[in-house]
């Protein structure tokens, strides 16, 4: 009987890991490295930020969870007008960046709720040079994606190699196989890594500040219920001690 | 008191219903259920008013408006994350407690209305959680309520009108939204609290059933208590303390370390707003419907995949009339049911799985399958209860 308690409870879960088709090189973002997040917010600040809000959050807030003064965050993170309490927001108008990529920028805040820290590890790894693309660039996670290489000068650039599969239906697909370096960038491939890694890891951060919060609680929370349900069988066990 | 008494029987209920409330004493594992959902209605409803004081029912405003509950409203995460925690976790309970039913015969005479007023509970349920998921205005929440509501304009005749008149307008939209809003904080809170309160008043009007199967009134003491009873209160209230820390502890862990549960409790397309030019790439709905929505994917024409599917709740209604047997628990009855019992909860399981993939061939012949078995039960149980043979049922319970 225990047993089948056990697998009606853990059917969901096993569930979540029997689903997921595509496989992504796992990002390791480490959401409680302070100093992970505040370089993320740094490369996210001087090669996202401008096209990319993040506008359910706060600069304040972010101050006082990366434990960065007032004085760090408007000197060096801020480029625009805003108020250290303002929200992350952009200058640019949807409009223009409709002209000028063919489709407005998303914002970010919940990005990695809504695709998931190895995604976005991946797809900014996988860009790759594409002349027949407007910006001159593709990409091997999200198939001709407006956004151009923004980080091409720490990455250096890649072209990439697909090959040909053909599945019993005879239809042919062309996945991707590895990348080549044409030309080298300013970091090695593992500075380069950890920078993503890094970006992902803050992006994680602002889809949910509360992160922090909840995975401090966490044990404590699990330790007084322990504590609590312990009790509360002993004294059940009192209890039945006279129902036979 | 006394002065209490006289104008409210207040020491006359306390006794009836808790202190001299008799309930069996065998009792196991699967009784926590009843007491477990309760407590999981009272954390909907306060966690539910204490969001309503924030939320804004405005498509404009209401997915920004989750947002900044979950970083400017002091604890307004936690708060968030228990009434969406809350309701995956109130769907868990509700089908082990039905799961018990279903075992130990709790549907049966004289339990017939107790079991209905709990599937209308279900029901009322599922419309509850059905619209609430629309409030956070998310992707899905979008594309969700589009799916569900558009189920009722393929109702010959009035279907286009019923579907217009449902959502307020010719499509999801603000209307939507705030009449959603109405009918999630409450009216069907209201109904549920009704129902609640007459499903327990009828369990205490005929009592318990327990793991045997057997009616404890039959075997009295000299004082009118049953040898088999004992009372409510302080036996159980307190073992359910116990119950609900092990339910706690499950719970808040889910909670604190991984609310949205992989994508399972908290959609990853929900993240993303509303927006009716994008489809998600995989509509479907959170995993409790999921069996449902799998039965009604199976068939190709859209009417019957809809009676189909609401034909899978309706036939557990009948269930106490269906179940023909004078046995009641699993325990006293023999191999057949047994394989029946879980060929249905395992095809109702494989449903929900089924009801989250996005539908391979081969994964059409599985839910056909078993939508084929999870109807049978039914069937079966009707014809095979009506001779059935079983294993001599005892006379007192035994634990």
């Amino acid at each position: 009987m225990r047993k089948l308690i056990l697998i009606l409870l853990l059917l969901p879960v096993a569930q979540v890991f029997a689903s997921s088709g595509l496989h992504l090189e796992p990002a390791q973002t480490n959401i409680r490295s302070k100093e992970s997040l505040r370089n993320g917010a740094k490369y996210y600040m001087n090669y996202c930020s401008a096209c990319h809000s993040l506008k359910y959050q706060r600069y304040s807030r972010m101050a006082k969870d990366l434990e960065l003064s007032e004085d760090e965050v408007m000197e060096n993170l801020i480029y625009t007008d805003a108020k250290f309490t303002d929200h992350m927001t952009v200058t640019m108008t949807d409009e223009s960046s409709k002209k000028w990529f063919g489709k407005a920028p998303p914002d970010l805040t919940l990005i990695a709720k809504a695709k998931g820290n190895d995604w976005l590890y991946a797809y900014l790894k996988g860009f790759y040079k594409d002349p027949s693309r407007p910006s001159g660039w593709n990409n091997t996670i999200f198939k001709d994606a407006s956004m151009p290489h923004v980080m091409w000068q720490l990455q250096g650039i890649q072209e990439a190699h697909f090959e040909e599969h053909e599945d019993e239906n005879g239809f042919i697909t062309h996945p991707f196989k590895e990348f080549s370096k044409v030309t080298e960038g300013s970091m090695s491939d593992e500075e380069f890594d950890n920078t993503v890694r890094d970006i992902v890891n803050f992006l994680d951060y602002t889809a949910e500040p509360a992160k922090l919060i909840r995975l401090a609680y966490a044990p404590w929370v699990m330790l007084f219920l322990v504590i609590f349900t312990f009790l509360a069988y002993m004294l059940k066990k009192n209890y039945f001690k006279d129902v036979h | 008191m006394a002065w209490m008494d006289a104008r409210l029987p207040v020491t006359k209920m306390w006794k009836d219903h808790m202190a001299e409330y008799y309930a069996p004493k065998n009792f196991n594992f699967w009784y926590f259920f009843g007491s477990l959902a309760m407590l999981v209605l009272v954390n909907q409803l306060l966690t539910g008013i204490w969001l309503t004081m924030h939320y804004k029912p405005d498509a404009e405003q209401a997915f920004g408006v989750i947002e900044y509950i979950k970083r400017d409203v002091p604890w307004g995460w936690l708060i968030r994350y228990l009434h969406t925690t809350g309701a995956s976790a109130f769907f868990i309970v509700v089908y082990l407690h039905m799961f018990r039913g279903l075992m130990y015969g709790s549907y049966k005479k004289p339990r017939e209305l107790i079991w209905v007023f709990g599937m209308i509970i279900y029901v009322a349920l599922m419309a509850e959680a059905f619209m609430g998921y629309v409030l956070p205005w998310g992707n899905m929440s979008y594309w969700g309520a589009k799916v569900i509501t558009q189920l009722f304009g393929v109702i010959p005749y009035v279907g286009d009108t019923l579907l217009e008149w449902i959502r307020g307008d010719y499509l999801i939209s603000d209307a939507t939204l705030n009449r959603f809003f109405a009918l999630h904080v409450v009216a069907v809170p209201i109904v549920l609290l009704v129902l609640v309160f007459l499903h327990i008043a009828a369990l205490h009007t005929v009592g318990s059933n327990n793991p045997d199967g057997i009616e404890i009134k039959k075997y009295k003491d000299e004082n009118g208590v049953p040898l088999d009873g004992i009372p409510f209160h302080p036996y159980y209230s307190v073992k359910d303390i116990f119950g609900v820390g092990m339910f706690m502890l499950i719970f808040l862990f889910i909670v604190f370390v991984k609310p949205d549960l992989g994508g399972l409790f908290l959609e990853h397309d929900n993240f993303t707003p509303a927006n009716p030019m994008v489809t998600p790439e995989h509509i479907k709905p959170v995993w409790y419907f999921t069996p449902f929505y799998a039965m009604l994917k199976a068939v190709p024409d859209p009417l019957g995949g809809m009676i189909i599917m609401f034909s899978a709740i309706i036939m557990l209604f009948f269930l106490p009339w269906l179940d023909r047997s004078e046995v009641k628990s699993i325990r006293y009855r023999l191999l057949p049911f047994k394989i029946a019992l879980s060929a249905f909860v395992l095809s109702f399981l494989i449903l929900g799985w089924l009801g989250m993939q996005s539908g391979s061939t081969i994964q059409g012949y599985m839910t056909i399958a078993c939508t084929f078995i999870y109807f049978s039960y039914f069937v079966f149980i009707y014809f095979y209860s009506k001779n059935e043979k079983h294993k001599p049922i005892p006379e007192r319970v035994t634990h």
